[in-house]
């Protein structure tokens, strides 16, 4: 690293100042729940026998590796991340570009976008529930007249996914047009007298330059996505092994009253997602629209 | 950056911030003040939504005289939401709730996690006092009393007399008496719930107690599943490949059961005495050939021992009035208001001398039935981990056809032993 001149190093003191208070607070009202959840995970401490907590080590996690239940819900988290984020990527996408390209109307064509992402997850989620019930729901009776797709775990699994994508698409579609944004109208015209098609623009100029905000709009929907919770918990309850890695959490503590066990599922969850944060960071190099190309600030 | 906004602006964006702090933090403040500490202690009682109950919680305030007044905190309908708010304020040690009414299964789970108080002396003598056994031994926990059983319920056969001349006794003539309608192509079907979840456990538990076996030790601290346990899974698997089960009965919930006999496909049904009022309703021709009798038996020589359900009273362990609370749940469970709620809520007394009360015989023509199973009833597994073992149980046993006897009561012992030792895991 270079030698940081007098003024820049006073700046940088002043910044770590300032943002001194924020992170204080932060730890606090993280990390201590955080290391609390790995302290109970590695202990038997179930409310219902309070007599017997004791330290058991690693014993939790042997459990929960080894049960299909956790298996089972972590095949589940990972098919409703990998098709919702990539659902979503491309609807997004369609939909930046309609925002971004948007002559007449702007500001109500990117109200009615958002509108789903305004909505309460679980209100939507019930609305989905009534609409995909037998007799009285009306996509019920349209598009699956002698079934009851929520009882079945096919059917749920795809009532959830199209709920989360109809949820979340306006979100992936906003961070998507802030990156439309960097794309400077200049090269994209420059490209165009060089007699490259729209679908030529499209991938070699405007991808490219976009990348750092595809990529944090990814992480972010990824890493939202692992921790899916709402849907199904109105949709399903978890039912015909519909349950999702924080369901099946909060089953074991909120049910099932072991705080061991729920723990651990928690643990587990939090370094799924942190090996998912650092594969993005580090390996696809991702980072804020505006930092310096090697991915630093 | 922009040019820095004017001070003005800062000054009151600055006395917004603050208003909207300090409003967030008084709101809940506020709310802890609404507290009884002068004058009538509130007795806050949780319970689920009963049509009728206010009309008892009124009597008893009547009768407190000012010494306490009962509130009713009515809990959600489904029954995991109401244990969910349950559990969670007690584990957070919750002080504003008193009584509350739990399912049986869970009476022991909130004893074990020290939630309820124990009943002792007067209070747990009067209790005591002309309750039958099965409700009382399902508000038991190690040798103590934690809960003041306010109703209960017992499932009856109920069978067409237009194809059933004289109603089965065991379990095998039920299974030949089906297959001999069959053979003469009138409706055979033996209708019951086998869908998995609590009701295919409340069936097998029924089966074990029948052929005299064990799920739990005395102690409830080990899995036995022993001679009597495999004897069931045997019979429920042969009841379940016999072909005189109803094509849905894999499915079944109590309601869907009621509805399938009630549209004349079955010529027996399992389920609890709701249904013969809703079948006088909505199929009053059909209800005229219906009757009732004793649960069949396993064994010829062992009458059948029914599976019990129902509501106990217990006091909250963090409650600030609890002698208040304890007088209050025995007002809210005394003879007179078990026979009110018999009578208007459909639900059965776990008092014995209520069965005898005149108006009973109309509202419950099939009262000596009920009362002559409740007095060998069976009660399910006494744990505090019972909603773990019954999980395990239904997803184990379902589906009936699929059971190999040997094999899945080894399965059922291992895993009703880890959900002992807290190392189940929930689905």
């Amino acid at each position: 690293m270079t030698q940081l001149s007098e003024g820049k190093r006073q700046e940088r003191r002043l910044g770590w100042l300032l943002c001194a208070p924020a992170a204080f607070v932060m730890v606090a009202v993280t990390a201590y729940p955080i290391l609390y959840s790995v302290w109970l995970s590695l202990q038997r401490f179930d409310l219902k026998f309070p007599d017997e907590r004791e330290f058991v080590g690693l014993d939790n996690y042997v459990t929960v590796l080894t049960n299909e239940y956790w298996w089972n819900a972590f095949g589940v988290t990972m098919l409703i991340t990998v098709v919702t984020v990539a659902v979503e990527l491309v609807l997004g996408m369609g939909l930046a570009l309609i925002m971004h390209r948007t002559l007449v109307g702007r500001g109500l064509v990117r109200t009615a976008a958002l509108i789903p992402y305004g909505i309460v997850t679980v209100v939507a989620a019930f609305s989905w529930r009534y609409a995909w019930t037998p007799d009285t729901g009306y996509l019920a009776n349209l598009i699956t007249p002698d079934g009851a797709p929520l009882t079945e775990r096919a059917g749920s699994l795809a009532i959830i996914i199209l709920a989360e994508i109809w949820k979340t698409t306006p979100f992936m579609a906003l961070l998507l047009m802030a990156g439309l944004a960097l794309v400077p109208e200049e090269l994209l015209r420059a490209a165009s007298m060089d007699g490259a098609s729209a679908w030529q623009r499209f991938t070699k100029v405007m991808l490219p330059v976009m990348k750092p905000a595809i990529l944090v709009a990814l992480l972010f929907r990824t890493l939202d996505a692992v921790r899916v919770f709402d849907n199904i918990f109105v949709l399903t309850a978890g039912s015909n092994e519909t349950s999702s890695v924080s369901m099946i959490a909060f089953n074991n503590l909120l049910r099932g009253l072991n705080l061991g066990i729920g723990s651990t599922m928690s643990v587990l969850i939090f370094l799924t997602v942190a090996i998912i944060a650092f594969v993005f960071v580090k390996l696809f190099g991702t980072a804020a629209p505006g930092a310096s190309d090697d991915g630093r600030r | 950056m922009g040019d820095p906004p004017n001070s003005d602006t800062r000054r009151r964006r600055r006395s917004v911030t603050a208003i909207v702090a300090a409003v967030l933090v008084a709101v809940p403040l506020g709310a802890c003040a609404g507290r009884d500490d002068d004058g009538v202690p509130t007795i806050n009682f949780y319970n689920p939504p009963v049509e009728n109950m206010q009309h008892v919680i009124d009597e008893c305030n009547a009768a407190a005289g000012g010494r306490y007044e009962i509130v009713y905190r009515v809990l959600p309908r489904a029954a995991d939401d109401q244990r969910v708010q349950m559990v969670r304020r007690l584990a957070a040690e919750d002080d504003s709730m008193d009584v509350l009414g739990l399912d049986v299964t869970w009476t022991q789970e909130f004893a074990g996690a020290d939630w309820i108080r124990e009943w002792t002396g007067a209070d747990a003598d009067q209790v005591r006092q002309g309750t039958l056994p099965g409700p009382l031994e399902s508000a038991t926990y190690e040798d103590k009393l934690y809960a003041a059983p306010n109703n209960t319920n017992v499932q009856l056969l109920w069978y067409r007399t237009d194809l059933v001349p004289e109603p089965p006794r065991t379990w095998d003539q039920m299974i030949s008496q089906a297959q001999q309608l069959k053979a003469e192509s009138k409706p055979y079907q033996v209708i019951t719930m086998g869908a998995q979840y609590e009701g295919l456990v409340v069936l097998y538990n029924t089966l074990v107690a029948g052929a005299n076996g064990t799920i739990l030790s005395a102690d409830g601290k080990t899995a036995t599943m022993d001679a009597g346990a495999v004897k069931a899974l045997e019979l429920l698997k042969r009841f379940a490949t016999a072909g005189v089960t109803s094509p849905s009965f894999t499915n079944a919930q109590e309601d869907p059961a009621r509805l399938d006999f009630q549209s004349g496909n079955g010529a027996f049904q399992l389920n609890w005495p709701y249904v013969y009022p809703a079948m006088q309703e909505a199929a009053p021709d059909l209800a005229k050939n219906v009757r009732w009798a004793r649960y069949p038996a396993v064994d010829p020589s062992t009458p059948s021992r029914v599976t019990i359900g129902g509501t106990n009273l217990a006091v909250s362990a963090y409650s600030r009035h609890p002698a208040e609370s304890f007088e209050a749940a025995r007002c809210l469970r005394n003879a007179e208001h078990q026979k009110y709620a018999a009578i208007n809520d459909g639900v059965p007394p776990t008092i014995e001398s209520v069965y005898a009360a005149p108006e009973m015989a109309e509202a419950y023509p099939m009262k000596d039935v009920i009362l002559e199973e409740l007095r060998d009833a069976a009660v399910r597994p006494l744990s505090p981990a019972y909603q773990n073992i019954s999980t395990v149980m239904s997803a184990t046993l379902s589906p009936p056809s699929a059971i190999d006897p040997a094999r899945t009561a080894e399965d059922l012992k291992k895993l009703i032993q880890d959900a002992l030792e807290s190392k189940g895991v929930l689905p």
